[in-house]
């Protein structure tokens, strides 16, 4: 009776274990040197900036996908709109940091290689201001990686980034994001 | 029995809520032993009529027009000094993000100044901690005006020139607060009045206050290290606001030196703000971009 106790206990002990251990462990894949550009257009002026410094962790059991990226990385051939970038609309100092938390919309076999058409769904946060988006992009599985391409659109009232009324023209309203990440296996 | 095996088996879906908000958390670990530099300590390169620590980036032009007027005691014929505007002209550029050399020319004494500034240590915060910003500055100037009377004689071309020499080391104490102390040498190979020292020791007290994200106060002070007594001279002392508007910066000031480079308004302030010899200034300045991949 009390062997049957004590083998329960183990069972199921282990078994919340042993499936905890594989959730942690099991097919993530990483990069800290994600590609993030963005643009925005105007008749007035071009701005353009890159942050080749961006993190992301996917979880390819659960399809869990994480992105993070410091604004002060975003490098623009201007210095002085790099330090306006930081100082005046993004108040970097305050909220450093932009992210992206949630899950991938479809289930897909990451052991495959392949090319799909993804969304991921989750929550966006710039300026400190989160959003709920669902993001369409793009997913390829090749020789052990998978890469992860994506375009769209972040419109800045909506994260509650002002812009003044003296630059309103040059700076358009809605800013145009591209993002490439290369994902490898990660290890702890 | 059963209860025990129920408790275990609640235990099980812990875990996988644990690994979901990980992963932003392992993100963000991996951050955390990172050193940050702290940037833009001023939005300029000058507070008012000093130096900041901060340089104009590599391949980037900063042109900058100086107007100090005349003094508001003038009166009303005078428009309160509006009429009596002196200029500095200046090009200022970045060699590489921590080395600018620059050259002006000013209508008082019709001066060429000419200037190189070094930023050598950086205000940083995160892992490791460089709690201030020392920026190396030395200048020397060349004033071209002819004699203006029968009696003075005329300069030798060692004669016209001075030479200042500072260090610059300012903290960025908050996002709104930046505050500056400028220890100055400046040498001049024949002072403008006689009796006066060649040599002249200035300790500078600055900063600026910000207001709004574009907006800020600045204010500045150079004690200098003589005995004005039985001299002309005041320290030098300026009050401003700075706008900032993208491209341009505006500066709109009021002091009581009319020079707008150091040997000028460190050494040779005569007006005093007590008897309201007080100038209005302003500048613009406006950066150019001369990186190759940019197109402004």
């Amino acid at each position: 009776m009390k062997l049957h106790i004590a083998l329960n206990v183990i069972f199921w002990m282990a078994l919340s274990g042993i499936s905890g251990k594989t959730l942690a462990q099991g097919g993530m894949f990483a990069t800290a040197s994600g590609n993030t550009s963005f643009s925005s257009k105007t008749p007035m002026e071009n701005i353009d900036a890159e942050n080749k410094k961006t993190q992301v962790l996917l979880n390819t059991t659960t399809g869990e996908l994480a992105i993070r990226m410091n604004m002060r990385d975003f490098v623009f051939p201007n210095k002085l709109m790099q330090e306006h970038f930081n100082e005046n609309y993004m108040e970097s100092a305050k909220y450093p940091t932009g992210t992206f938390s949630g899950k991938m919309d479809q289930t897909i076999d990451f052991t495959k290689d392949g090319a799909y058409d993804a969304s991921a769904t989750g929550s966006f946060t710039i300026h400190g201001v989160a959003k709920n988006r669902t993001i369409k992009g793009k997913l390829k599985v090749e020789g052990g990686k998978i890469t992860i391409t994506s375009d769209f659109e972040v419109a800045l009232t909506d994260h509650k980034i002002e812009v003044p009324q003296i630059v309103f023209v040059k700076i358009a309203h809605s800013i145009k994001v591209k993002s490439e990440y290369i994902l490898s296996p990660y290890k702890k | 029995m059963k209860a025990l095996r129920l408790a275990i088996f609640l235990l099980f879906p812990f875990t996988a809520l644990h690994a979901q908000n990980d992963l932003l958390g392992e993100l963000n670990k991996l951050d955390s032993n990172t050193t940050v530099p702290v940037e833009a300590t001023f939005k300029s390169t000058r507070i008012i009529n000093g130096h900041t620590v901060e340089t104009v980036k590599k391949n980037h032009m900063d042109f900058r027009i100086s107007h100090r007027f005349g003094r508001l005691n003038s009166g009303s014929y005078q428009l309160y000094g509006l009429d009596q505007a002196t200029l500095r002209l200046g090009f200022e550029y970045g060699l590489t993000d921590d080395l600018m050399i620059g050259v002006g020319r000013s209508t008082e004494q019709k001066a060429f100044d000419f200037f190189a500034k070094y930023r050598l240590i950086k205000q940083t915060t995160g892992s490791k901690v460089i709690p201030v910003s020392v920026t190396l500055f030395a200048s020397s100037a060349v004033r071209t005006l002819r004699p203006l009377t029968e009696e003075e004689i005329p300069r030798t071309f060692q004669n016209k020139l001075t030479y200042v020499y500072q260090a610059l080391i300012a903290r960025k104490f908050s996002e709104k607060l930046s505050l500056q102390i400028t220890p100055t040498y400046l040498y001049r190979n024949l002072p403008e009045l006689a009796g006066e020292e060649r040599g002249l020791f200035s300790l500078g007290l600055g900063g600026r206050l910000k207001i709004s994200k574009r907006v800020s106060v600045n204010a500045e002070y150079f004690w200098t290290a003589r005995d004005n007594s039985g001299l002309p001279y005041h320290d030098s002392m300026a009050l401003g606001v700075d706008i900032d508007t993208g491209g341009h910066v505006f500066q709109l000031h009021f002091t009581n030196s009319l020079g707008m480079i150091e040997k000028q308004f460190i050494g040779e302030t005569t007006g005093s703000w007590g008897k309201g010899d007080i100038h209005y200034g302003f500048n613009i300045s406006r950066t150019f971009s001369f990186d190759k991949r940019s197109k402004r």
